[in-house]
Parts: C-alpha cells; structure tokens; sequence
C-alpha cells in the first residue's frame, strides 16, 4: 500500500470511528451513571442524551401521567459543572421546579393529580474559567417512575 | 511497511483524532426555539452564547411500549392474549418501515405479557422483537446473552422488566446514535399505537364513565403534538412522514374530546420529599367519538401488523 493511501485510510477511519465512539461513551455514560441512579423507579427504556457545551441548552418535552410517581434524572459528565434544570407547564410557561433552588440536585420526585404535558429545561453553566474555550461532555435526560 | 510510514501514519492519525474531537457532535440538532427562562449569565461572548441558542437542542419523548403497558396495566387492564400481534406474523415484515412498526408493536406487546406474568408469551415476544431488530440492523440491542437472561429470570417479573428496559434504550440509543432518528420515532409510534390497541379494545363503548382505562386512553391526547412536532423533525425520512400522516388522522378525533385543566400548584411532602404537581381537571368524550376513534385505531394498527 502507498504512503497515501495509508494515511487516507487513517483519516477515514478516524472520522467514521470517532463520532461513533463518543456517542457510544455517551451511552455508557447514561446508562451506568443516570439510569441507575432512577432507582427504586422502573426508567422507561426511552435514551434522551447528547453532548453539549458549556452554556448550551436542550429542552425535552413529555406527557406524565397521573396515578404515577416519577423521577426526572439530568446527568452531566464529570467535566461539567451541576447541570441546571427547571420543569415547566407548557401551557402558560410556569416554572414547577427549578433546581437552582435546591442545590442543584440532579433528580425531583412527583406525582401528579392530573396528567399533563411538561418541558424539562436543561442548561449547562459555564465556569469562569472556561469563558474562551467551553468545555463539552455528555448530559442525559432520563425517567423513571413506579405505581403511585 | 516501513517506521517511517507507520509514524506518519500515526500523526495523521492523531491530528485527525484532535480535529475530530473538536468538530463532531452527537446529533446537535438545528431547531429554533425561544430564549428560554434561564437567566443570562453574560459569561459568554454574545456571539457564542446566540450561536448555542440558535442550536438549542429539542427532544420529544414518547411513551415506550414499557411505559404504555404500565399504564394499560396500571389503569386496570386484563391480559388478553388475542390482542396482540400473533408471533407467526414475523415473516411478514419485509420493509423497513413494517420491521419498525412492528419492533415497537413486539415490544409494547411483550411489555404487556410480560407485566401479567406470562412466561411463555414474554419468552416468544422477545424473539419477535429481536427478529424485527436484527431486520433493522440494531446490532446487540437483543442479543443471545439476553435471550437466556430472560430465560434464566423467566419467574422475576423486575429483572424482566429491567433487561426489557434495556433492550429498549439500547435500540433506541442504536437508531439515535446511527442517525436513525426517523426509525426510532417510527418504532415508538409503532408502540404507542398497539397500546391504543389494546387498550380501545379493552373498553366497552357503553361504559365510558368513571374507567381508569378510558381516562387513560383520552390522556393520549396529550401526546400528540410531541408526537408530530417528533415525526415532523425527520421531513427527510419517508417512513416517518407516512406514519406522520395516521397520526394527524387519529389527532382529528382526539381533537374532538375535551380535557378541561385548572392551573399547576406543587407541594412537597417534607417526610418524603416527594412532590405533588396539583390541579384539577375533566375530561369529556362522547360514545360516538370513542367508537369513530376505536375504529380508526383498529384500521391503521390493521394496516401496520398486516
């Protein structure tokens, strides 16, 4: 083989391997670190994660339905500071929760009277000292929940 | 190959692996939305922190086949093996939009066995679902070694659900992580409607009033725009756009029941710690458009399994 076509091959394998490998630690990362931490609740099955930068934000939108009782995990890699999250009523934007009230914990358990649809806000804080070049790391959104 | 070609190699290698690291991104989606209620924290270049918002990333999250059979089951469903997807069916799926579709039918339906404790149907299920997987290409989401974990917990109704569970997010992240997303939505509406299914069929026309069921099944309703704001998201996918088109059907009868909601208060047990979201609400749902909506539900889950 010739020196070019080792190094083109090099460069193909590189940017077909490396999406993939980040993607699939971000799976690992969601199912050791977020799923496991939904226990005593039964997570659902569905994966909402992604890599993010420091001072993006995501939102997921999910029916939750009454009779139940849920948790709402949003995990970030440890390169991350707490991930902020707030949970809000999408018919009139009402903030629900907002973990900035509560230490940043990264869970809230609830159940509700009547099901309804939420918007779970999700933002990634940027240190100061990461101002010029924002660091990214996996976040997961996760749901677990069990009969109320 | 000579040292000096290996090296260079191994620099290319390296460059590259550092540039991919700063330009890949797993899916970053591309949609616009408001600013959001988080407060600025002006740390950021105004630049920079547009561009982030500019590319905030948006998830709708559907129930799962597990999350939907809890909920039949939760709202008092009995197990009625007739309702399901019959296993000899398999061979049918040839497309990939059939194999999808019926993924998610197979997994809803082996959900529901197993939450009633039906070993043989939970066992016979997996495989279904496993066959619609491997169809797909979804590599490992059921694999042998999960086949016999089933096997082996057949009588543990929790390690059941837990290795469905993961069967599930394996699949799902698979679709999300290959840029299926359109196959991924396709195998939840696939679920969600054998769900509908089996739960529509489970209720009388004339026995409306006060059924957990039928509350439950009105409750859909609430899912159906993240359902077309999701299928929408992947106008490129023919699959997705085609089931886009039974959802906006089933959305016209569900438009015509009422869920009438008061507004949203939380308050937090202090010995638990858990909270209660309150507020009241009725819902209103004629005979007549439950029968025109079981109907509807009958006719495209027909035209998915056949």
């Amino acid at each position: 083989m010739t020196k070019k076509g080792v190094l083109f091959i090099s460069l193909l394998a590189c940017m077909i391997s490396l999406p993939v490998a980040m993607n699939a630690q971000c799976k690992q990362f969601a199912k050791n670190t977020c799923k496991a931490g939904l226990e005593p609740y039964q997570h659902d099955g569905n994966y909402h994660a992604a890599l993010l930068i420091e001072g993006e934000e995501a939102e997921l939108y999910k029916t939750f339905y009454s009779d139940r009782e849920y948790r709402i995990g949003v995990c970030g890699a440890t390169n991350l500071e707490a991930i902020e999250f707030k949970v809000v009523d999408t018919r009139n934007g009402k903030v629900l929760y907002d973990n900035s009230l509560h230490d940043y914990d990264w869970k809230w358990d609830f159940n509700l009277e009547s099901s309804q649809q939420l918007k779970i806000m999700v933002k990634v804080p940027v240190p100061e000292a990461n101002l010029d070049e924002p660091e990214e790391g996996c976040v997961a959104i996760m749901f677990g929940s069990r009969d109320d | 190959m000579n040292l000096k070609l290996l090296l260079s190699g191994r620099i290319f290698l390296l460059l590259f692996l550092m540039l991919g690291l700063i330009l890949t991104g797993c899916n970053r989606g591309t949609k616009t939305e408001g600013s959001g209620e988080f407060e600025a924290s002006g740390t950021l270049d105004e630049e920079t922190q547009e561009q982030l918002n500019t590319a905030k990333r948006i998830f709708y999250s559907l129930p799962s086949p597990l999350e939907t059979a809890m909920l039949i089951k939760n709202a008092g469903a009995v197990y009625d093996e007739e309702l399901m997807n019959p296993v000899s069916n398999t061979s049918r799926y040839i497309t990939s939009k059939s194999k999808a579709l019926n993924l998610g039918i197979y997994s809803t339906d082996l959900s529901y066995a197993s939450l009633f404790d039906q070993s043989q149907a939970t066992l016979d299920y997996i495989a279904a679902a496993k066959e619609m997987a491997d169809g797909l290409n979804i590599l490992d989401a059921i694999d042998e070694e999960t086949v016999t974990q089933l096997e082996e917990q057949i009588n543990n109704r929790d390690a059941i659900i837990d290795i469905i569970s993961e069967t599930l997010m394996n699949s799902s992240s698979f679709l999300k992580e290959n840029d299926l997303e359109g196959t991924a939505s396709v195998v939840l509406v696939g679920g969600w409607v054998e769900g509908l299914y089996i739960a529509t069929s489970l209720v009388n026309e004339n026995d409306l009033d006060d059924n957990k069921l039928v509350e439950r099944i009105v409750d859909q309703k609430l899912s159906l725009d993240i359902m077309i704001s999701l299928l929408e998201s992947t106008p490129e996918d023919q699959d997705s756009q085609a089931v886009l088109e039974d959802i906006r059907a089933l959305k016209a009868i569900f438009d015509k029941i009422s869920i009438n909601q008061g507004e949203s208060t939380v308050v937090e047990d202090p010995t638990t710690q858990i909270s209660t979201i309150k507020s009241e609400s009725s819902i209103k749902i004629s005979n007549r458009v439950f029968t025109e909506l079981k109907a509807k539900v009958v006719e495209i889950r027909s035209s998915y399994i056949s």
